[in-house]
């Protein structure tokens, strides 16, 4: 008797383990659930994904998507493992690129090609291309395109007796000589805590010293690639800014994430902002006044002098992209396409992301943004898109993961000042 | 003499039948199955896996492929990794320094009976109650160089870029720290002094012994065992901390203050290089045990001496 005690027990207490590690592999979303799932960004034009999906799930109870909404650095760590371990959601939100790739590699993304044809007809074709890999459709552009903008406070210039946003670089330099004797502390608004928002320097200055091939070398694993004399003349330049006290000395801890660099300019304590075209909607968000009031200036980025970039090429994200997970079921996978080519991109969608201040990807977008009440601004920005010969990729999405964290921490010791020019193109010659 | 042969010293046990009839008395072995079964889980199943994976290349998809040693010369030669250690061991020997005085000068002080001690002993456990995560949002928010309690008060000082110079960054993380960790080391010294016997300190003041005096010939070598379990906890947690760190810098500017689970936490998921962030892992893992172990066996707790005796 004693011994069946026992081994009642022991059962019970095995059957407890199991049950414990079962829990924890739990029921992720995509697991097994007859509704898709959509993981989606906060920030940028979140409620026009908020009121898409609630749309479709009011109209197609039968084809629910449900969703659950992260903040960018959160969702970037979680995705990958999510889409590792074969619990990705339906629908997967992805900046295209390196990450694409890698989900092409290992099978984990379906092929779009064939079954999204209602939804390629809407959209502008460049952008389109960003979602191929091997020219197979992997992703479809989800928002609005995300050129990087040089936002300007007009008040805080003119007061520092500037009149027009910098148009070279030595007017930049120029600008913020002159707006340091005016007191500004801070004349060029830098989230350095975040470190992306660095990489916007290095990516528009390399491309306008020496056009997209300084960049394009890098990215085909030429040797020695960082330390051409085109990339070292743009980090140099990186170093002359820093040293002219352009970024203040505070950047260093100035999160984007929370629109503190953004706030610096509409708070007047910064005369110039470098960020993507989004940020026009955080300025409508956060300080409504401030963009209403006519002092919310934005350019393009400065020429430089003899380089051989186009002044019009362009920086930033052409969007963001949904794939979708091969690891969802046939019935998940339907609900998505369907989703796709009917949902994405419709009249109310492209109207939601005007409204919104972002710049929607479609073809014929032009009569729509001329009438809406952020016309100026986002005519400006489709025009820099339609217009521009080169539209780079984000070196951090472009790169392999590897090389792109090293890059970010790299950059990052630059503008502190704890890496020469030379120092980080031998740390990232290393490193690739 | 071995660290085996020490383990198997005889131990001084007042309660010796224990020794004596180990079978009939106490719990049957059995009942620790489950707690072992979880053990095994949830500890020495990762713990093996982790090791595993040091061996690997993985980027976190697909499947881990065989590297035989390459990851351990490649991260321990890595100029960024090299960092980390002296970032770990800075920020461990700092955070000791620091947060055992104190903790254990509150501690004694939160051990008198007065009612003005009480009302201070409620006030300092307060951060106890926040988790890492509001505490390093709220702090960050504080210490922001443009809108944070610098600038609104006008306190000139108080505007430094607290988190965002590489020099100040790591101080500043040693006393955010410290704020939330000395609450609960005090909690611990508060114990273990109202354990001391009033007999001993009358019996130093008839002497003639005053107060600093009884502090150190008496409080002082009373909470040796204390000290010794507190600066444990101390140093092997501080040697592993990461929320903190993460919400309030994430190893920034540039990688000044990313420690080791920091190094750990970005190689893995970030550079999704998984099998480097393994050999981190396995770096950690190794020293935190032996730290705890040496402390243990510095402490000489496996002989228990009294330090009571003659009461």
């Amino acid at each position: 008797m004693r011994g069946n005690t026992r081994l009642a027990a022991l059962g019970a207490a095995v059957t407890a383990a199991a049950l414990a590690l079962s829990a924890c592999g739990g029921t992720e979303p995509g697991g097994g659930g007859k509704d898709a799932t959509a993981w989606v960004l906060t920030g940028g034009p979140e409620a026009t994904f908020r009121s898409s999906f609630e749309t479709w799930n009011k109209d197609n109870s039968d084809q629910k998507i449900t969703t659950e909404f992260f903040a960018n650095d959160a969702y970037k760590e979680k995705i990958r493992t999510a889409v590792g371990s074969g619990s990705a959601p339906t629908l997967i939100f992805n900046w295209a690129g390196g990450s694409l790739a890698d989900y092409v590699e290992n099978g984990d993304v379906v092929d779009l090609t064939d079954r999204t044809k209602d939804l390629q007809e809407r959209l502008v074709p460049s952008v389109l291309e960003s979602g191929k890999v091997d020219g197979k459709l992997y992703a479809v552009p989800n928002n609005n395109a995300q050129p990087v903008v040089l936002f300007t406070n007009k008040k805080v210039l003119a007061d520092a007796g500037v009149d027009t946003a910098p148009a070279t670089f030595d007017e930049l330099l120029d600008a913020v000589g002159k707006l340091k004797r005016a007191g500004v502390d801070t004349p060029i608004a830098l989230a350095g805590q975040s470190q992306w928002p660095e990489l916007m320097w290095i990516q528009y200055l390399a491309d306008r010293v020496g056009g997209p091939e300084t960049f394009n070398a890098v990215l085909k694993g030429e040797p020695d690639a960082w330390s051409s004399p085109e990339m070292l003349k743009a980090l140099d330049m990186i170093t002359q800014l820093v040293d002219a006290g352009a970024f203040g000395d505070k950047f260093g801890s100035v999160v984007a994430d929370a629109n503190a660099d953004a706030a610096l300019l509409h708070t007047g304590k910064s005369g110039m902002l470098l960020q993507g075209a989004w940020t026009y909607a955080n300025f409508l968000i956060d300080a409504p006044a401030f963009a209403d009031s006519g002092d919310l200036g934005f350019a393009t980025f400065p020429s430089v002098e003899g380089g051989k970039g186009d002044p019009a090429n362009i920086v930033g994200n052409p969007a963001n992209f949904w794939s979708i997970s091969a690891k969802a079921s046939k019935e998940q996978q339907d609900i998505a396409f369907d989703y796709l080519n009917t949902a994405m991109y419709d009249d109310a969608y492209v109207d939601s992301l005007i409204d919104g201040g972002t710049v929607p990807v479609t073809v014929g977008a032009e009569e729509k943004i001329a009438q809406s009440e952020q016309a100026p601004f986002l005519t400006f920005a489709y025009d820099m898109v339609k217009n521009a010969p080169n539209f780079q990729l984000s070196w951090d999405q472009a790169l392999p993961a590897s090389q792109a964290q090293a890059l970010l921490t790299n950059l990052s010791q630059l503008f502190l000042g704890q890496k020469t020019p030379e120092q980080f193109a031998k740390a990232m010659n290393d490193a690739s | 003499m071995s660290v085996a042969d020490r383990v198997r010293e005889p131990r001084q046990r007042v309660a010796s039948p224990v020794e004596k009839h180990p079978r009939r008395l106490g719990p049957p072995l059995w009942m620790s199955l489950p707690a072992m079964a979880f053990f095994a889980f949830f500890a020495i199943v990762p713990l093996v896996g982790v090791v595993l994976l040091s061996f690997t290349t993985w980027d976190g998809l697909g499947t881990p492929g065989w590297t035989g040693a390459s990851n351990w010369t490649r991260v321990l030669s890595d100029p960024v990794t090299q960092h980390a250690i002296r970032l770990s061991v800075i920020l461990t020997v700092a955070s000791w320094l620091v947060q055992c005085p104190t903790s254990l000068l509150l501690g004694v002080f939160m051990a008198g009976r007065q009612r003005y001690r009480a009302v201070y002993a409620v006030l300092y456990f307060v951060p106890l109650l926040f988790s890492a995560a509001a505490v390093g949002i709220v702090y960050k928010a504080l210490l922001d160089p443009n809108f944070g309690i610098g600038p609104a008060t006008g306190v000139g000082w108080l505007s430094k870029d607290w988190l965002g110079n590489p020099s100040l960054s790591l101080p500043t993380l040693v006393f955010v720290i410290a704020w939330c960790f000395i609450p609960f080391h005090s909690l611990l010294y508060q114990g273990a002094a109202r354990q001391i016997p009033r007999e001993m300190y009358e019996a130093a003041t008839l002497d003639g012994a005053g107060r600093v005096a009884t502090f150190f010939h008496i409080t002082l070598p009373q909470l040796k065992n204390t000290i010794i379990t507190s600066s444990t906890l101390m140093i092997v947690g501080s040697l592993t901390y990461f929320d903190l760190i993460f919400v309030m810098t994430n190893g920034g500017p540039g990688n000044a203050t990313r420690v080791l689970p920091l190094d750990m936490y970005l190689r893995g998921f970030r550079s999704y290089d998984m099998g480097g962030a393994a050999v981190v892992g396995v770096i950690l893992v190794v020293v935190g045990l032996a730290i705890s172990a040496l402390l243990n066996r510095l402490g000489g707790s496996s002989r228990m001496d009294s330090q009571m005796e003659g009461l």
